[in-house]
């Protein structure tokens, strides 16, 4: 006699917001498991190996740190772009630009010697992510491109300018014709925050870079026009904000941090340029954005969790013998479940009487 | 019998009863006027009988017979029609076109048969249509007239108009009033909404009044005075007369001069040849039907959009070219006709909007901002203005109406403006805000601040404007003082005839209370 349906919350309900991330990740584990079992596994066994035995040592957690820090240099500086309602995918692109300017710099500067040369070689890659997100904001700006479009095609761009440079001119010369640069020099390299791991300082960089948005959005101005301009164009018109700087300026923000996140990848864990220096890192940041609930605290765990998803698939293919894509099914899933229970927190379930006549239901409701 | 009768119905949304026990008995051939103040339940109990909404209790009596309307379509089957506040027209389509998607297939089948009842229809009842006419060349009272031709080819019973006068001018409303009259005559049954007594006095045989969602009076309007109306309208604590002294004013704040502009919008009003003049110390109003470059010229004065430097000048300071923000700094306030979505960011505090357009004083340092000079700055506007609000952090989007036009006017207000430009002050907003409001404006004028003021409402503009002048067309009429100006004069005006002489001059409003259209009203309530 029950009918489930929809009804609009009369506001936004706060907890939901919450606990949405909190369903999503359960459905998840629940999906997850069905899909192990289907494969033949013992769905608990696959979880455990794919969830939790990565993070039984320090090794695992220092491997997970050396994850975490370039998808949140991502996602906070993805933050800054959604908050604004720029709706950029291209920090993919910016990252692997930032690899690639940070790398040819480090690889030009090979015999050079001194502690200058790695904070020249960061900037340089910081910067060739900027100049990458730059080129949007002014296609956005100047000729109206819609920037979903103009980001994810640059995203391409980048990654065939990064295979033409290992393919090509950026190709070791004592390689054995492997797709491979150089490895950099000592000089040009993140150091390690201990010898035994590979985990190294840019955790602090995406730390430093948390605190720093966190501070822009809550306490400065340009974080507040930022933010009415994602919120509503025509008050921020009217109130005066500019429009296109602001646009500039998330756009180049996120372009240097993402920028920085890839330069801090080549010189930190890979330590040479590649085709793989990226395994999805910036798209991986836009889930974390929303699974973050677009806080700058909310983003470091969702961050966790997606950095988990990667040693996850690399445990479950070494274990279990599973392909490792099951990295992106898990986090495409994590990702479909998020925005469906997103749906909740503007609506609610109820359940209703099957339809009836008016007159029946008021005498219910004087009885 | 009566052609419709409601008993007993009650709906509610979340957090509030729209409407509550409400009982309407409208009978066959009469003019029935459901009056009442924004958010009195009005636009709810008319979805529920034309079946956009469904009630969660009560009765609907058809001619007797007992039914639930099952949605708009049926509504129209049973012979109900509706006019909304807001038109449902496509301006790229001809008028026949447009009435052609509103009929059943059939009736539709022939354009030329159509075109031939809609000439016939609309003669017959005084209201000449072209079917042949886009949508976008008709005028708002002509777009009306659409709408209500539409509902007349299909052999209307009861036909129910909301707030129908609010776009009018006062000629307009009376051709309307002479339609609905003739209508009436033959036999259908009007249901008329409105706030404004005087028109319900002239037209209308009996009045429903609704306040807060239940019926608070009936009467028969042409033997009750407006006063008597306003008082079931509004209870009995809210004061209704205002008396404002007009003003002179000093030295000029804002003019403009000479300023045409075309927009890149094909659907916006081009300005041609606007010069005005607002002095510090003065209130000046500009009256006119919407859509007729009053949205242009205000985004011109206020920077959004910008013309040539030597256009707008504040205090003799040429800034046609200036930003919003630039603008502010040079002593300009102003209350946008949008508050949600432009004056107000609908999912920010109270606390945010605030800070919204107050950025530029002490609230920020070196762009860092005092979160707590903020929230001083959004509790004294909450105090100040008499903003009911759960607090300075509930969303914008949670107050009334009323209540966050009072917010957007205090937050301009207490940046000190040397020019305040309001956009229909009033609109929308519940008695009691609407007093304080003018009120506040005529404080602030009396500080010496500049005031603009455009409004549709013309009894608000007759009530506090010292000098008032008409726009039409993207033309301004002359501006003169308001006594000067005879409700008949500001009516030509507004339909674009801005050389039409004072004919009768003492048919101009003596005092600042308006007369408006019907001689004999007592105390107008606004």
């Amino acid at each position: 006699m029950f009918n489930i349906t929809l009804e609009k919350r009369p506001s936004d309900s706060k907890t939901m917001s919450y606990l949405s991330p909190l369903f999503a990740v359960i459905l998840t584990l629940i999906s997850g498991g069905l899909l192990f079992s289907a494969l033949g596994q013992d769905p608990f066994h696959a979880l455990y190996t794919f969830f939790i035995a990565p993070l039984t040592d320090v090794y695992g957690w220092t491997e997970l740190g050396v994850k975490v820090a370039p998808l949140t240099l991502c996602a906070i500086g993805l933050m800054l772009c959604f908050k604004a309602r720029i709706w950029n995918i291209g920090a993919e692109g910016q990252f692997i630009l930032g690899g690639l300017g940070g790398g040819y710099i480090a690889l030009e500067l090979l015999d050079a010697e001194g502690l200058w040369v790695l904070p020249v070689v960061l900037f340089c890659g910081a910067l060739s992510g900027l100049l990458w997100g730059a080129l949007t904001a002014l296609l956005k700006t100047r000729f109206g491109a819609n920037e979903i479009l103009t980001t994810i095609m640059l995203n391409y761009i980048a990654l065939n300018w990064l295979l033409y440079g290992v393919h090509g001119p950026l190709k070791d010369p004592d390689g054995f014709n492997f797709p491979e640069s150089a490895l950099f020099s000592d000089f040009a390299t993140l150091p390690a925050l201990s010898d035994d791991y590979r985990l190294n300082i840019s955790i602090f960089f995406a730390l430093f870079a948390v605190a720093v948005v966190w501070a822009l959005m809550s306490k400065t101005l340009l974080g507040f026009q930022i933010a009415v301009l994602g919120e509503d164009k025509a008050a921020a018109r009217f109130a005066g904000f500019k429009e296109e700087r602001l646009i500039w300026f998330v756009l180049l923000a996120c372009g240097a941090l993402a920028g920085l996140a890839g330069v801090s990848e080549v010189t930190g864990s890979v330590g040479q340029l590649n085709p793989y220096i990226s395994p999805g890192y910036g798209y991986a940041a836009i889930i974390v954005v929303f699974l973050g609930r677009m806080h700058p605290v909310g983003i470091v765990f969702a961050s966790m969790l997606l950095a988990l998803t990667y040693m996850g698939g690399e445990m479950a293919q070494m274990d279990l013998a599973l392909p490792k894509s099951l990295t992106g099914l898990f986090q495409g899933m994590l990702l479909f479940y998020l925005l469906a229970c997103d749906l909740l927190i503007s609506y609610r379930i109820v359940r209703k009487p099957a339809a009836r006549a008016i007159g029946s239901s008021s005498n219910s409701a004087q009885a | 019998m009566n052609q419709i009768e409601l008993n007993n119905i009650t709906k509610r949304y979340p957090g509030c009863i729209a409407n509550q026990a409400v009982e309407l008995k409208v009978g066959v051939g009469e003019i029935h006027a459901l009056l009442g103040e924004n958010g009195a339940g009005k636009s709810t109990l008319m979805k529920i009988i034309y079946g956009v909404v469904k009630p969660d209790e009560g009765i609907m009596r058809w001619q007797g017979e007992e039914i639930s309307v099952k949605g708009p379509a049926h509504a129209r089957e049973l012979g109900i029609g509706m006019v909304f506040q807001h038109f449902s027209l496509f301006e790229t389509l001809t008028v026949a076109e447009n009435i052609a998607l509103s009929l059943p297939k059939a009736e539709s089948a022939s354009m030329d048969l159509l075109k031939k009842r809609i000439i016939e229809v609309s003669e017959h009842y005084g209201m000449k249509l072209d079917p042949n006419r886009y949508v976008h060349s008709l005028s708002i009272g002509e777009q009306q007239r659409v709408e209500i031709v539409r509902c007349l080819l299909q052999d209307v019973k009861l036909l129910i108009l909301d707030e129908p006068t609010s776009v009018l001018t006062p000629q307009e409303v009376e051709t309307l009033f002479k339609t609905l009259r003739l209508l009436s005559d033959e036999g259908c049954s009007i249901l008329f909404i409105s706030h404004k007594l005087d028109e319900v006095r002239a037209l209308c045989d009996h009045a429903t009044i609704l306040k807060a969602g239940q019926v608070s009076g009936h009467c028969i309007p042409k033997e009750t005075t407006t006063a008597e109306l306003a008082r079931l309208m509004v209870g009995d604590d809210t004061p209704l007369t205002e008396d404002y002294k007009k003003a002179k004013g000093a030295e000029t704040f804002l003019s403009i001069v000479d300023l045409s502009h075309q927009s890149n919008d094909p659907f916006a009003c081009t300005l041609k040849n606007i010069s005005l003049e607002v002095k510090a110390g003065e209130i000046l109003g500009i009256a006119g039907v919407a859509g007729n470059g009053q949205e242009e010229l205000l985004n011109l004065i206020s920077g959004e959009d910008t013309s040539a430097k030597e256009t707008v000048f504040f205090a003799k300071k040429a800034v046609g070219n200036l930003t919003p923000e630039k603008r502010r700094i040079l002593g300009l306030g102003f209350v946008p006709e949008e508050r949600l979505g432009r004056g107000a960011v609908p999912d920010m505090s109270l606390q945010d909007n605030g800070l919204l357009t107050a950025y530029q004083g002490d609230l920020t340092k070196n762009g860092i901002i005092n979160t707590s000079k903020v929230k001083a700055y959004a509790q004294n506007i909450i105090e100040k203005f008499n903003v009911k609000a759960a607090g300075i952090h509930a969303q914008a989007k949670s107050l009334s109406g009323g209540n966050l036009q009072k917010y957007i006017i205090g937050r301009e207000i207490l940046q000190n403006p040397k020019l305040l430009v309001c956009s229909h002050p009033t609109w929308g907003v519940d008695i009691g805000a609407a007093i304080l409001i003018r009120h506040e404006l005529i404080k602030l004028r009396d500080e010496g601040c500049a005031v603009l003021v455009v409004s549709e409402d013309i009894d608000e503009l007759y009530s506090i404007s010292d000098r008032i002048c008409a726009i039409c067309d993207g033309e301004l009429s002359p501006a003169k003082p308001t006594q000067d100006v005879s409700i008949n004069q500001l009516g030509m005006w507004m339909a674009g005839d801005f050389h039409a002489v004072n004919t009768d001059a003492n048919s101009a409003p003596s005092n600042s209370t308006p007369t408006n259209h019907s001689p004999e009203s007592e105390g107008a309530i606004k």
